[in-house]
């Protein structure tokens, strides 16, 4: 599983980043990117999909 | 509360008040009611022509739409931003980055950004912490205590205040201010209003002169520093921002504990849940932000255009009712519930598209200590029968008086 975070889209509501800080982290002005490529570890699916349904902008896609 | 100069309205689809005290009162029910009754976006002639939408997907595209909706008023008032003089317009607008559109609001908003991003606010957490338990430890052994006068109202202007640099037991004036600008909206327009606005700009062209002379580390040193397209920010730039930032920073906050906290009075299961559990509570707070968002914003129609079959006119306000959004049953499930474990909760308590608030990392991060900390000094608490909780009116709902019986402290 990979998740990705459109910059164009995210405006730094930080959910993503509040609810799963393993697969997504901040820049200096607060807008969010995925780690380590996106690649989701084993046991951090549900983590994703809830940093998904959480993103008020529809920023973060998920490929299963 | 009285009635606005506009008076008790008459019907809510035509002729509907936001700022009137029946709005602040009953403000989910007329929502429901003008949806089931065919009619999801409201109109009033008053304050010269407003609309009210109140599905998130209008919400939600009218503000991605900064093409045909300015931020130049973001609060609805009696004159229309032409109307009011002196006024600085589009794209800047008197309060910038909250009141400018693009492409000048990209840069406003960028250079404040960094101030109020994830790893600056986290830090603030200790010393919220000790502000809320000193307002605590100040109210003393008593059974009967005001969670908004004693402690919802205080804690978001200690932390603005000291982040901007003014002082901190100026925080009365503040709060006077905060009400002349928000809730006072639909008040006669008095030689006493004016003269209070007028005190509102000497005491901050006095901090801002203070500032140039003795310059410190703090946001008001940085935006009078700050640059813009290669040049120092304007004046009027610089204390518009400090403007937002003291007003914005505080009745939203303060709105948010305050309804969060009345929601834990009034609601023992949920109360001792997050007792028991204090792992929760940042979900429980996103909840109680969907539930009772506080902040309403408005734009302003740049030319006449059809909108899902009205028609607008140039200068029509526009409210943005993000707290109906949030109640929008076809984007949540059992949205009228409060359900603290909601695990899917998109909510759009603080905007979407450009204008996202700014401060809510620190709004988040007060919510979250005020009420950790009001639930571990106070483990059961209810609201006085005997007396009255009142919500302050306008485009920030919140709860301006408190009244709780504390029947358990720890």
């Amino acid at each position: 599983m990979r998740v990705h975070v459109d910059p164009s889209k995210c405006q730094g509501h930080n959910r993503c980043y509040a609810l799963a800080p393993e697969l997504f982290d901040v820049d200096d002005y607060g807008n969010a990117f995925e780690r380590n490529d996106g690649v989701v570890p084993a046991g951090l699916e549900d983590k994703a999909r809830l940093a998904l349904a959480n993103c008020p902008e529809f920023a973060i896609t998920i490929e299963e | 509360m009285s009635e606005t100069v506009y008076g008790p309205v008459t019907d809510w689809a035509t002729d509907f008040d936001h700022g009137s005290p029946a709005y602040a009162a009953n403000q989910h029910k007329i929502w429901d009611d003008l949806k089931n009754s065919g009619c999801p976006i409201a109109h009033t002639d008053r304050y010269g022509g407003t609309w009210l939408p109140l599905t998130h997907e209008m919400v939600h595209s009218i503000a991605y739409d900064t093409d045909h909706f300015s931020s130049e008023g973001p609060v609805v008032g009696q004159l229309k931003p032409s109307e009011v003089p002196d006024r600085i317009g589009a794209p800047i607008g008197p309060v910038p980055p909250i009141s400018s559109d693009p492409p000048f609001h990209n840069e406003a908003r960028r250079l404040l950004l960094p101030a109020f991003s994830p790893k600056m606010i986290d830090p603030w957490r200790d010393e919220v912490i000790e502000i809320c338990n000193k307002l605590i430890d100040d109210m003393g052994d008593a059974d009967h205590i005001d969670a908004a006068l004693q402690y919802s109202q205080h804690i978001p202007v200690m932390v603005i205040a000291r982040m901007l640099g003014l002082p901190v037991e100026d925080g009365d004036k503040f709060r006077g201010w905060v009400n002349l600008v928000l809730s006072g909206i639909g008040e006669e327009r008095t030689e006493e209003r004016m003269q209070k606005f007028m005190e509102f700009n000497e005491y901050l062209a006095y901090h801002v002169n203070d500032h140039k002379e003795n310059p410190r580390e703090d946001l008001i040193s940085f935006l009078l520093n700050a640059e813009i397209f290669g040049e120092k920010l304007s004046l009027e730039h610089a204390v518009g921002t400090v403007i937002l930032l003291l007003i914005a920073g505080i009745d939203t906050t303060w709105s948010g504990i305050g309804s969060s906290l009345w929601h834990l009075a009034t609601n023992s299961v949920d109360r001792r849940r997050l007792v028991e559990n204090p792992d929760m509570i940042p979900t429980a707070v996103e909840e109680f932000l969907r539930a009772y968002a506080p902040v309403t914003m408005a734009r302003v129609v740049k030319e006449d255009m059809e909108f899902h079959g009205v028609q607008m006119k140039k200068e029509d306000w526009v409210l943005l009712p993000f707290p109906a959004a949030n109640r929008d049953d076809k984007q949540f499930a059992n949205a009228h519930e409060v359900v603290i474990d909601r695990e899917e909760n998109r909510h759009a308590a603080f905007g979407l598209g450009i204008h996202r608030c700014l401060g809510s990392n620190l709004a988040r991060l007060e919510m979250n200590v005020a009420v950790e900390v009001f639930l571990q000094r106070f483990p059961d608490f209810s609201v006085d029968a005997n007396e009255m909780v009142t919500w302050s009116t306008g485009q920030v709902r919140g709860p301006r008086t408190l009244p709780f019986v504390v029947n358990a402290r720890a």
